[in-house]
């Protein structure tokens, strides 16, 4: 049963799905910025079909296990990440799930340093080590933001957090706009595309993937489109009610989150990594202090709208 | 594209995903950055490739397209044919301009080396496809065409 979960429904396959369309609506959004007709709504299929298709070729400086393991990991981590958050969604949650997904979304990240670090490419390893230095920065400033919309709900469990709406609040808001940025950094959008930055170090980890191996990693970016606007939505926005016409208030929260990350995706230039950095440490970091005592000051006081 | 070969051999389901998502690497190899000019024309809304799934990649390991311009001299080769291992098979190259399709103004230069072609076949020993796109720049119309006409090629080939 819980195979079949993992593989079918909240798990692999769904989030794939949805993942590939989420995909093609960035890509498709992005081409009518630019003022371009834009891809097929198939075309991520076509890209990772092909890929499978392709030779797989290891370089010869790699560590050729870690290399081909390192896409399979952070494909597994995103593949529970969309089964927790999903069954949470649907009010199935245990304590410490938001704990477990926390630590689930770090592992793509983790996957493509790895991979990066296994290529033997100094480019790829100068990539991994700006992804480094990125989960080092925004990973603070998002845990801090999510502890506001705990204090909010008033309980760590992942299905009340989708109850509550914590935006609705002075540190609602600010938490929400520090865990947006933090998310455009997870997903590697620009502004913070600073990992494969494709004009300055080609793809940086990915470079000396080809095959199987990139269309795993292709895949695991597509799934992430899919988890971590779901995850902001659930945390802040409320997630989604299945009852009655809720799922289709819940598939509007999620495309309009999405849109969010594309427009800034399509309206920013990229960031060096130090300027990154201090974005988060200082800019990101203070806003969540703040809106965390903000929060706790209305928790304590009983004023709703702090 | 649909099934553009001969009916009776079966549909080669990789060279057929190399013809729904085309990536091309873009290698210059000595060039007066005219073809490059009129590549990157094709990526510009007025023909928008990304219709067709063709977009540009930074790593010949993503490549399935190698757009080859300019004209190869002796100090570029043995990097030409580094790169050409380096792309994962099944894909096609595309000689782009003159100089690349059939040496053109330079075709008694002392110091180049023949078409890219002629350099797949006697240097590389490859029967890769490789489609010549001539002109001074080429059109993009005509860079479309070609990467058209060499896909079709390898959905033939199967």
């Amino acid at each position: 049963m819980v195979i079949l979960e993992l593989i079918f429904y909240p798990g692999m396959l769904f989030a794939a799905v949805i993942g590939l369309l989420s995909s093609w609506f960035e890509r498709r959004v992005s081409a009518l910025v630019q003022w371009r007709v834009g891809p097929p709504h198939l075309q991520p299929l076509y890209d990772l079909i092909k890929l499978a298709g392709k030779e797989t070729l290891v370089p010869l400086g790699a560590n050729r296990g870690l290399f081909l393991l390192a896409p399979v990991l952070g494909f597994a981590g995103a593949t529970l990440a969309s089964l927790i958050l999903w069954k949470a969604n649907l009010g199935r949650s245990f304590l410490g799930d938001l704990i477990v997904l926390l630590y689930l979304l770090v592992l793509p990240s983790l996957s493509v340093i790895l991979g990066g670090l296994a290529s033997g490419n100094p480019v790829s390893i100068l990539g991994a080590s700006r992804e480094i230095k990125l989960v080092l920065a925004y990973e603070v400033s998002l845990v801090l933001a999510v502890i506001v919309a705990i204090l909010k709900a008033d309980s760590i469990l992942l299905s009340k957090l989708g109850n509550t709406i914590s935006i609705g609040s002075l540190s609602g808001v600010i938490a929400f706009f520090i865990a947006l940025l933090a998310i455009q950094a997870k997903l590697g959008f620009a502004p913070f595309d600073i990992a494969e930055a494709e004009t300055e170090i080609m793809a940086g980890p990915y470079l000396e993937y080809s095959g199987p191996p990139l269309a795993l990693f292709k895949l695991t970016q597509v799934m992430m489109l899919f988890i971590l606007p779901l995850f902001l939505m659930t945390i802040f926005l409320g997630g989604i009610d299945f009852r009655g016409l809720g799922w289709l208030w819940g598939l509007l929260k999620y495309l309009g989150v999405l849109l969010a990350i594309i427009l800034i995706k399509n309206t920013n230039p990229r960031l060096r990594i130090d300027q990154a950095i201090r974005f988060f440490w200082r800019y990101g970091l203070g806003l969540a202090l703040l809106a965390l005592i903000l929060a706790l000051i209305g928790d304590r006081v009983g004023i709703r709208w702090l | 594209m649909g099934s553009g070969g001969s009916n009776s051999k079966r549909l080669n389901w990789r060279a057929w995903g190399v013809t729904k998502s085309p990536w091309v690497y873009h290698l210059a190899t000595g060039t007066c950055n005219n073809c490059d000019i009129e590549l990157l024309d094709c990526l510009t809304p007025r023909y928008d490739v990304e219709r067709f799934g063709i977009k540009l990649v930074g790593s010949p390991r993503h490549a399935d397209v190698l757009m080859v311009t300019g004209m190869m001299n002796r100090k570029v080769l043995p990097r030409f044919i580094e790169i050409c291992r380096q792309v994962p098979k099944p894909y096609i190259i595309v000689a782009l301009g003159a100089c690349g399709a059939n040496k053109g103004i330079f075709h008694n230069s002392y110091n180049t080396v023949g078409p890219v072609e002629r350099v797949v076949r006697e240097v590389l020993k490859e029967d890769t496809i490789v489609v010549n796109v001539p002109g001074c720049p080429p059109k993009p119309e005509a860079i479309i065409l070609g990467v058209v006409k060499g896909l079709k090629l390898l959905l033939e080939r199967g």
